[in-house]
């Protein structure tokens, strides 16, 4: 018997592990939930997957009465497009002050320790001062967005910018290469891929900031639903879009790390 | 091989000095080095021979004394009259061979951005390949750094050095990770592109019968002054200056008992 430390599943063991604890969890639910309604058919704390999905039917594809809208589709691009718009600003933001900060010496002095206090004051606690700045619209729910995640961008862009071998840099001069050059050629390009991961790393802080601000003050969006429907402890709304959201968090994953192996392969292949 | 002698040596030290704080790393050092000589540095860890390189390169400024290029104080910041190969981190990783070695071009032709396209790119792309027959890369061109071996990336790190060049070739250790029979190999590599280029080249080794092996002049660098009680009070100089014959394999005896400290 080998020490437990050397033992290696194969690939078809893995993959069944990998979907066990999955498939206990559901086992669990559905046992629970048939419990609870045989008990009370009106039990609205574990719905049956049958009820959660007749509800996900109606939000989905019939038109909401009130509004004639497609609930869950209308729910869904607001979310989306608050996500994406503020996540892109925070990429680019902190990319630029990234880059600048671990690059330029002159640059780093002034904006580093600004950076880095920024970075440490809780955005949840700024949310009040952009409702009353912005207003109660987009605007504030994508400046929280920004202010939650540039900043983490911001350091950690800065330090790969330092991990860069100092050689590199010495070379590229050597080969006659102005600032804007070594910027351009050496550390711009270097720095991409890890700006795609340090944004997969971020987008779990973006989720929480929208959800949060959706939360508070919202008329539409994934994270106004779920707290709407709370009031009447809607536990067949909020499931499925609990998962719905994980499913989203997933894709949007899964392209980031696509899309990095496809334009950056020399990353990926352990070059650093 | 005889030096060639010219009115204006292409590097002169005067009572060159280098301290970090209270620590002395080089003393005293008067040099004058003529284009086409090939310069071998050996000596102990800390002997000073790796600040005297990056004096040269221009990342680090005497503390005292001249370091003279052409008669005019060196450069204080790297520039394309210097070359350099590194023993490691010497390439670019996010670019491929022939990218690597057409950036210097690119970083001359297109001074805003450094990058160029189309014909314009072509032209350098053509004196690349050139330049990366000669050093034996042809087949892996469209490679990137990590795909290669140790003894090829430092093939191509020099191909990159040259592709401008340089009037000086800095080597730090270039071949210290490289296997033996590689090693061999880029000697005569060397040798032969010092010949082709008319490259004046400066070389820090810790191996002493490379650096016999491939210098025209042998820089032992050794402390002449030391104290017990405080180390760092005494910099390093060059304590032995040798003209090396290229036929000679064999280390004189004084140098032998020198080694023993390498």
């Amino acid at each position: 018997m080998k020490r437990l430390i050397n033992l290696t599943p194969s690939k078809p063991v893995r993959w069944l592990l990998g979907i066990l604890p999955f498939a206990l969890i559901i086992l669990i639910y559905i046992v629970a939930s048939d419990a609870r309604l045989l008990e009370n058919a009106t039990d609205k704390l574990l719905p049956s997957f049958g009820q959660m999905g007749e509800t996900l039917h109606s939000y989905a594809l019939e038109p909401s009465k009130r509004t004639g809208e497609y609930l869950f589709w209308v729910d869904t691009y607001s979310s989306l497009k608050r996500l994406l718009i503020g996540i892109t600003i925070a990429a680019l933001l902190g990319f630029t002050f990234g880059l600048l900060t671990g690059a330029i010496p002159v640059f780093h002095a002034p904006v580093s320790p600004l950076v880095t206090v920024i970075s440490l004051v809780p955005p949840m606690a700024l949310l009040p001062i952009l409702f009353i700045v912005f207003g109660l619209d987009e605007l504030s729910k994508v400046a929280l967005i920004v202010i939650g995640v540039a900043p983490c961008i911001a350091r950690d862009i800065q330090r790969s910018a330092g991990e860069i071998p100092q050689e590199q840099i010495i070379k590229a001069q050597t080969l006659g290469a102005s600032s804007l050059q070594v910027l351009l050629r050496v550390y711009i390009p270097q720095l991409l891929p890890r700006l795609i991961g340090s944004i997969r790393l971020t987008l779990g802080s973006g989720w929480l900031f929208l959800i949060a601000a959706e939360a508070i003050a919202s008329t539409d969006g994934l994270g106004y639903r779920i707290f709407l429907v709370r009031r009447y402890m809607s536990m067949d709304v909020i499931l499925p879009y609990v998962a719905w959201i994980t499913l989203l968090a997933f894709i949007i994953d899964w392209l980031l790390l696509k899309t990095s192996q496809k334009c950056f392969t020399w990353h990926h292949q352990g070059a650093h | 091989m005889t030096a060639v002698i010219q009115a204006t040596p292409l590097i002169t030290a005067k009572n060159l000095w280098k301290k970090y704080g209270n620590n002395v790393v080089l003393e005293r050092m008067n040099i004058s080095v003529n284009a086409g000589e090939f310069i071998t540095m050996v000596g102990t860890s800390g002997c000073g021979k790796s600040t005297f390189l990056k004096m040269l390169l221009g990342m680090e400024e005497p503390t005292s004394g001249e370091l003279l290029l052409d008669g005019k104080p060196i450069p204080n910041e790297p520039d394309q009259s210097r070359g350099i190969v590194f023993q490691q981190y010497s390439v670019f990783p996010h670019l491929t061979v022939l990218e690597n070695v057409i950036l210097a071009r690119e970083f001359e032709h297109s001074p805003l951005i450094g990058k160029l396209f189309g014909g314009r790119k072509q032209k350098v792309v053509d004196e690349a390949k050139a330049l990366l027959d000669s050093v034996g890369l042809t087949p892996a061109i469209n490679k990137y750094p990590h795909e290669l071996s140790g003894g090829m990336k430092q093939r191509l790190a020099i191909a990159q050095a040259l592709i401008r060049q340089p009037r000086i070739l800095l080597l730090d250790e270039p071949f210290g990770a490289l296997d033996p029979g590689i090693r061999a190999d880029m000697h005569e590599l060397i040798l032969k592109l010092w010949r082709e280029h008319n490259l004046t080249v400066f070389m820090v080794t810790h191996d002493l019968s490379e650096g016999f092996y491939l210098g025209t002049r042998l820089w032992v660098f050794d402390k002449l002054r030391r104290d017990p009680h405080s180390p760092e009070a005494y910099g390093a100089n060059i304590t032995y200056d040798l003209p090396v014959t290229r036929k000679t394999t064999e280390i004189p005896a004084e140098i032998k008992a020198a080694e023993i400290a390498l």
